[in-house]
């Protein structure tokens, strides 16, 4: 089964956050409720699939010159069409992700995705590359975001968890999970996980630094 | 004899390199054409959904702040629901006018240079650029004394328009309350101005001061008087916008005539 690779490698061992460290500005933006994170991802998987498999069904047609503004042009369709379907069927949620499903449009992941795979592959194994690398984002997106609300509110998908001293009860909430440090944080430490148990993922530097034990100062 | 076939068109256009000239204006033109198709479809086809939604939700906060008021569901009750009258009123002279309320827009109408004015830069201090001139209230009266009155006021906040209901009671110097209709302030930041909590403060704070001068605002840390709303940790702006929202619809801009009228007891009955 080695087309499935496509689908579950993107979910840990090539994921697209952590490893390619790709879209991760919507992942701080939507990550403040489970909510959130969760239709962000749904939209994500949704354009990112539509996309991949649109793109792969012409990609031999596409002229080299105008490939990336026909892929933008295809992908912002999809973005703007998402974006109108949340908004006339889940009105309160599309309240809160404000302008983030537009600015899908703006995610690298998926003109990454279209650009380096579907231009080159057929359409089934672009849907499943699609599709993995959609599955390994909301991953990414679900974690920070249950961090982020279990301690930045106490609750988790809306619903009490621990109860906040605002309410009367006990937690003291940390305003800081709710601003977008507190997502760099999570995700630089979500990377450090993943690189302590998977050694193979950690890059090598760029440039050694390197310091002349005999080297006076000039 | 010319090919006037279009299938066979189409496929001599598809066989053609991909690098030539034709072909990239061709695919350029046939790709945004049906991109432009399918979002306008998406957008003419859902509008009445999205539309029936921000209505829904208009008049939802709307009940929710009459609800939220102490004795007014009773007095609502008492009278019936026709005891709470809309009127679409002029901003520049202050007097009411017969437009429907039903169809009114404020939203809209401030976006369209015909039904809206430039507000002069040093006045414009909710940062909103231009105002509708006319805008609907909502003025609930018993034994033809006023009650309440309810007006809609509005600021650019820190990262979205702030729109919002004040509700002054018949004195029209007290609040009786305020209501969020709509932000998309910073989550768990400035968002927390629609909590009923934030907004509970507000019923019995005073607007202007004995020398008639609007002093109502949103301070950092605790309030020390009645003119004064606790601020949002972490959301000054956004307790600022609330502020210049109240002075700035309240101001020369805003419904000063209005409230003016209305203190007569003239024009407004």
């Amino acid at each position: 089964m080695k087309r499935l690779q496509h689908l579950y490698t993107p979910l840990i061992d090539n994921n697209p956050v952590t490893l390619q460290i790709l879209g991760i500005c919507s992942a701080l933006a939507v990550t403040t409720s489970m909510t959130t994170a969760l239709v962000m991802s749904l939209a994500l998987i949704v354009v990112l699939v539509a996309s991949s498999m649109i793109i792969s069904a012409i990609r031999h047609h596409i002229p080299t010159s105008i490939r990336l503004i026909l892929q933008i042009t295809i992908i912002a369709s999809l973005v703007i069409v998402a974006d109108q379907v949340i908004q006339a069927f889940a009105f309160d949620i599309s309240q809160r992700l404000s302008i983030f499903v537009g600015l899908i449009v703006t995610n690298c992941l998926v003109l990454g995705r279209a650009e380096a795979f579907a231009m080159r592959n057929p359409v089934g194994l672009s849907a499943l590359d699609a599709l993995g690398n959609g599955l390994g984002y909301g991953l990414v997106l679900l974690l920070i975001g249950f961090v982020r609300e279990l301690f930045g509110a106490g609750t988790l998908f809306g619903q009490t968890v621990f109860p906040t001293i605002h309410d009367g009860g006990w937690f003291t909430p940390l305003n800081l999970m709710l601003l977008a440090p507190s997502a760099f944080f999570l995700l630089g430490l979500l990377i450090w996980a993943i690189r302590s148990v998977r050694p193979a993922q950690i890059e090598p530097a760029d440039y050694e630094i390197s310091i002349e034990p005999n080297r006076r100062a000039p | 004899m010319p090919d006037l076939n279009p299938l066979s068109w189409w496929a001599r256009l598809l066989a053609l390199p991909n690098e030539s000239r034709t072909k990239t204006i061709a695919m350029a033109f046939i790709v945004s054409g049906i991109c432009a198709l399918l979002v306008s479809s998406a957008a003419v086809l859902l509008a009445p959904m999205r539309d029936a939604n921000l209505a829904a939700e208009r008049e939802a906060r709307l009940a929710a702040m009459l609800e939220s008021m102490p004795g007014l569901a009773d007095i609502v009750a008492q009278y019936g629901a026709d005891s709470l009258e809309t009127v679409v009123v002029d901003l520049e002279t202050g007097e009411p006018t017969d437009i429907d309320p039903a169809t009114f827009d404020i939203a809209a109408a401030a976006e369209v240079p015909e039904t809206s004015s430039i507000i002069p830069g040093e006045a414009d201090i909710a940062g909103l650029g231009r105002r509708a001139d006319l805008a609907p209230i909502h003025i609930l009266r018993e034994d033809g004394e006023l009650r309440l009155v309810i007006l809609p006021i509005s600021a650019v906040g820190y990262q979205s328009t702030i729109r919002a209901h004040l509700a002054l009671e018949g004195d029209l110097n007290t609040v009786a309350g305020l209501s969020i209709i709509e932000q998309g302030e910073t989550p768990g930041l400035g968002a927390r101005i629609e909590e009923p909590a934030w907004q509970a403060l507000w019923p019995g704070k005073e607007l202007a001061g004995d020398d008639g001068e609007i002093r109502l605002s949103v301070v950092r840390g605790r309030a020390t008087s009645a003119y004064e709303v606790d601020g949002i940790t972490g959301a000054t702006r956004t307790g600022n916008a609330i502020t210049s929202a109240i002075h700035f619809w309240l101001g020369e801009y805003g419904f000063d005539d209005v409230l003016a009228n209305l203190r007569q007891g003239a024009g407004l009955q």
